[in-house]
């Protein structure tokens, strides 16, 4: 391997890592608004419903109980299956209130509060 | 009705026999509580009874919203005798028939009889109604007879969850209801 083959290798690294500290920093405030809230489904009720939640931020929900259920936003951003201990997330897009409710037992009824 | 006033008759039938033995302290006491292998069966004849009207609303009913909620009760009853199985064998018990778990048998006998001779809405309707029914029955056992008379704590437990369950399945059932008319 010569010099500047060795120069040019260098610089193509160089190249490619600034691309990526662009491409991180682009990403970097949405990562950085990015955090992650918890819901639990036990005995056929929604878990509190997590406070300080922004956009961006991710709610996971986990099924303690031993039958199936969901998650599913009435205005259609959401709808997670939950088979008896699984979770399952979503992304929380926009501003304001998202009541929620689980399809197969319709008396379970939740809602996240979403702030900018 | 029919079968909701014969099925708490039986249900009825314990407390009635320690009030009986109270004011009769001299008579031999009866099995005035069921025992756990007995409160194991009553429960998961419950379960599978309402499986079976579950598939009968399948075959007979084309009601969409009469049609998920069969398949709710199916899959949650199931779900649940699964557990009661499986607790069962956990705790080496062999669930044992009892008059209480008979008399479900067999009111759920007549009631599937009954419904088979009705179709379309009217179907629509004696089915939820006696969901509706059955589910306000086996919750009034379960709080009243069956939860406080368990002495094996997980039995306890998965009877507790179950009524947790069944109350929205009775909530459901009576949304329902007002909606099929």
């Amino acid at each position: 391997m010569s010099v500047d083959q060795g120069k040019g290798e260098r610089s193509r690294r160089e190249v490619l890592a600034s691309a990526a500290i662009l491409t991180l920093a682009a990403a970097w405030p949405a990562r950085a608004a990015g955090r992650r809230h918890v819901v639990v489904i036990d005995k056929m009720a929604f878990g509190a419903p997590p406070s300080g939640v922004k956009v961006g931020d991710t709610i996971t929900w986990t099924n303690r109980d031993i039958v199936r259920h969901t998650a599913t936003a009435r205005n259609g951003a959401f709808d997670l299956d939950l088979p008896p201990g699984a979770s399952a997330s979503a992304v929380m897009g926009r501003a304001g209130a998202v009541p929620y409710y689980c399809r197969y037992h319709p008396a379970m009824r939740g809602e996240i509060s979403v702030g900018v | 009705m029919f079968k909701c006033l014969f099925v708490v008759g039986a249900l009825a039938s314990a407390p009635l026999s320690a009030a009986q033995a109270q004011s009769h302290p001299q008579a031999s006491a009866p099995a005035a509580q069921p025992s756990d292998p007995q409160i194991a069966h009553i429960a998961y004849t419950a379960g599978q009874l309402d499986i079976e009207a579950a598939d009968q609303a399948l075959a007979k009913s084309t009601n969409a919203e009469v049609r998920a909620f069969a398949e709710t009760m199916k899959r949650d009853h199931a779900a649940v005798n699964e557990q009661a199985m499986a607790l069962v064998k956990k705790l080496n018990v062999t669930p044992e028939a009892n008059a209480t778990s008979t008399a479900l048998t067999e009111a759920a006998a007549r009631e599937r009889e009954r419904l088979s001779g009705l179709s379309g809405m009217a179907f629509d309707r004696a089915y939820i109604d006696n969901e509706v029914a059955f589910h306000r029955t086996v919750n009034e056992a379960l709080r009243g007879t069956l939860i406080p008379g368990a002495r094996n704590a997980e039995l306890k437990a998965l009877l507790e969850r179950g009524l947790a369950l069944f109350q929205e399945h009775q909530a459901h059932a009576e949304q329902l209801a007002r909606h099929v008319r």
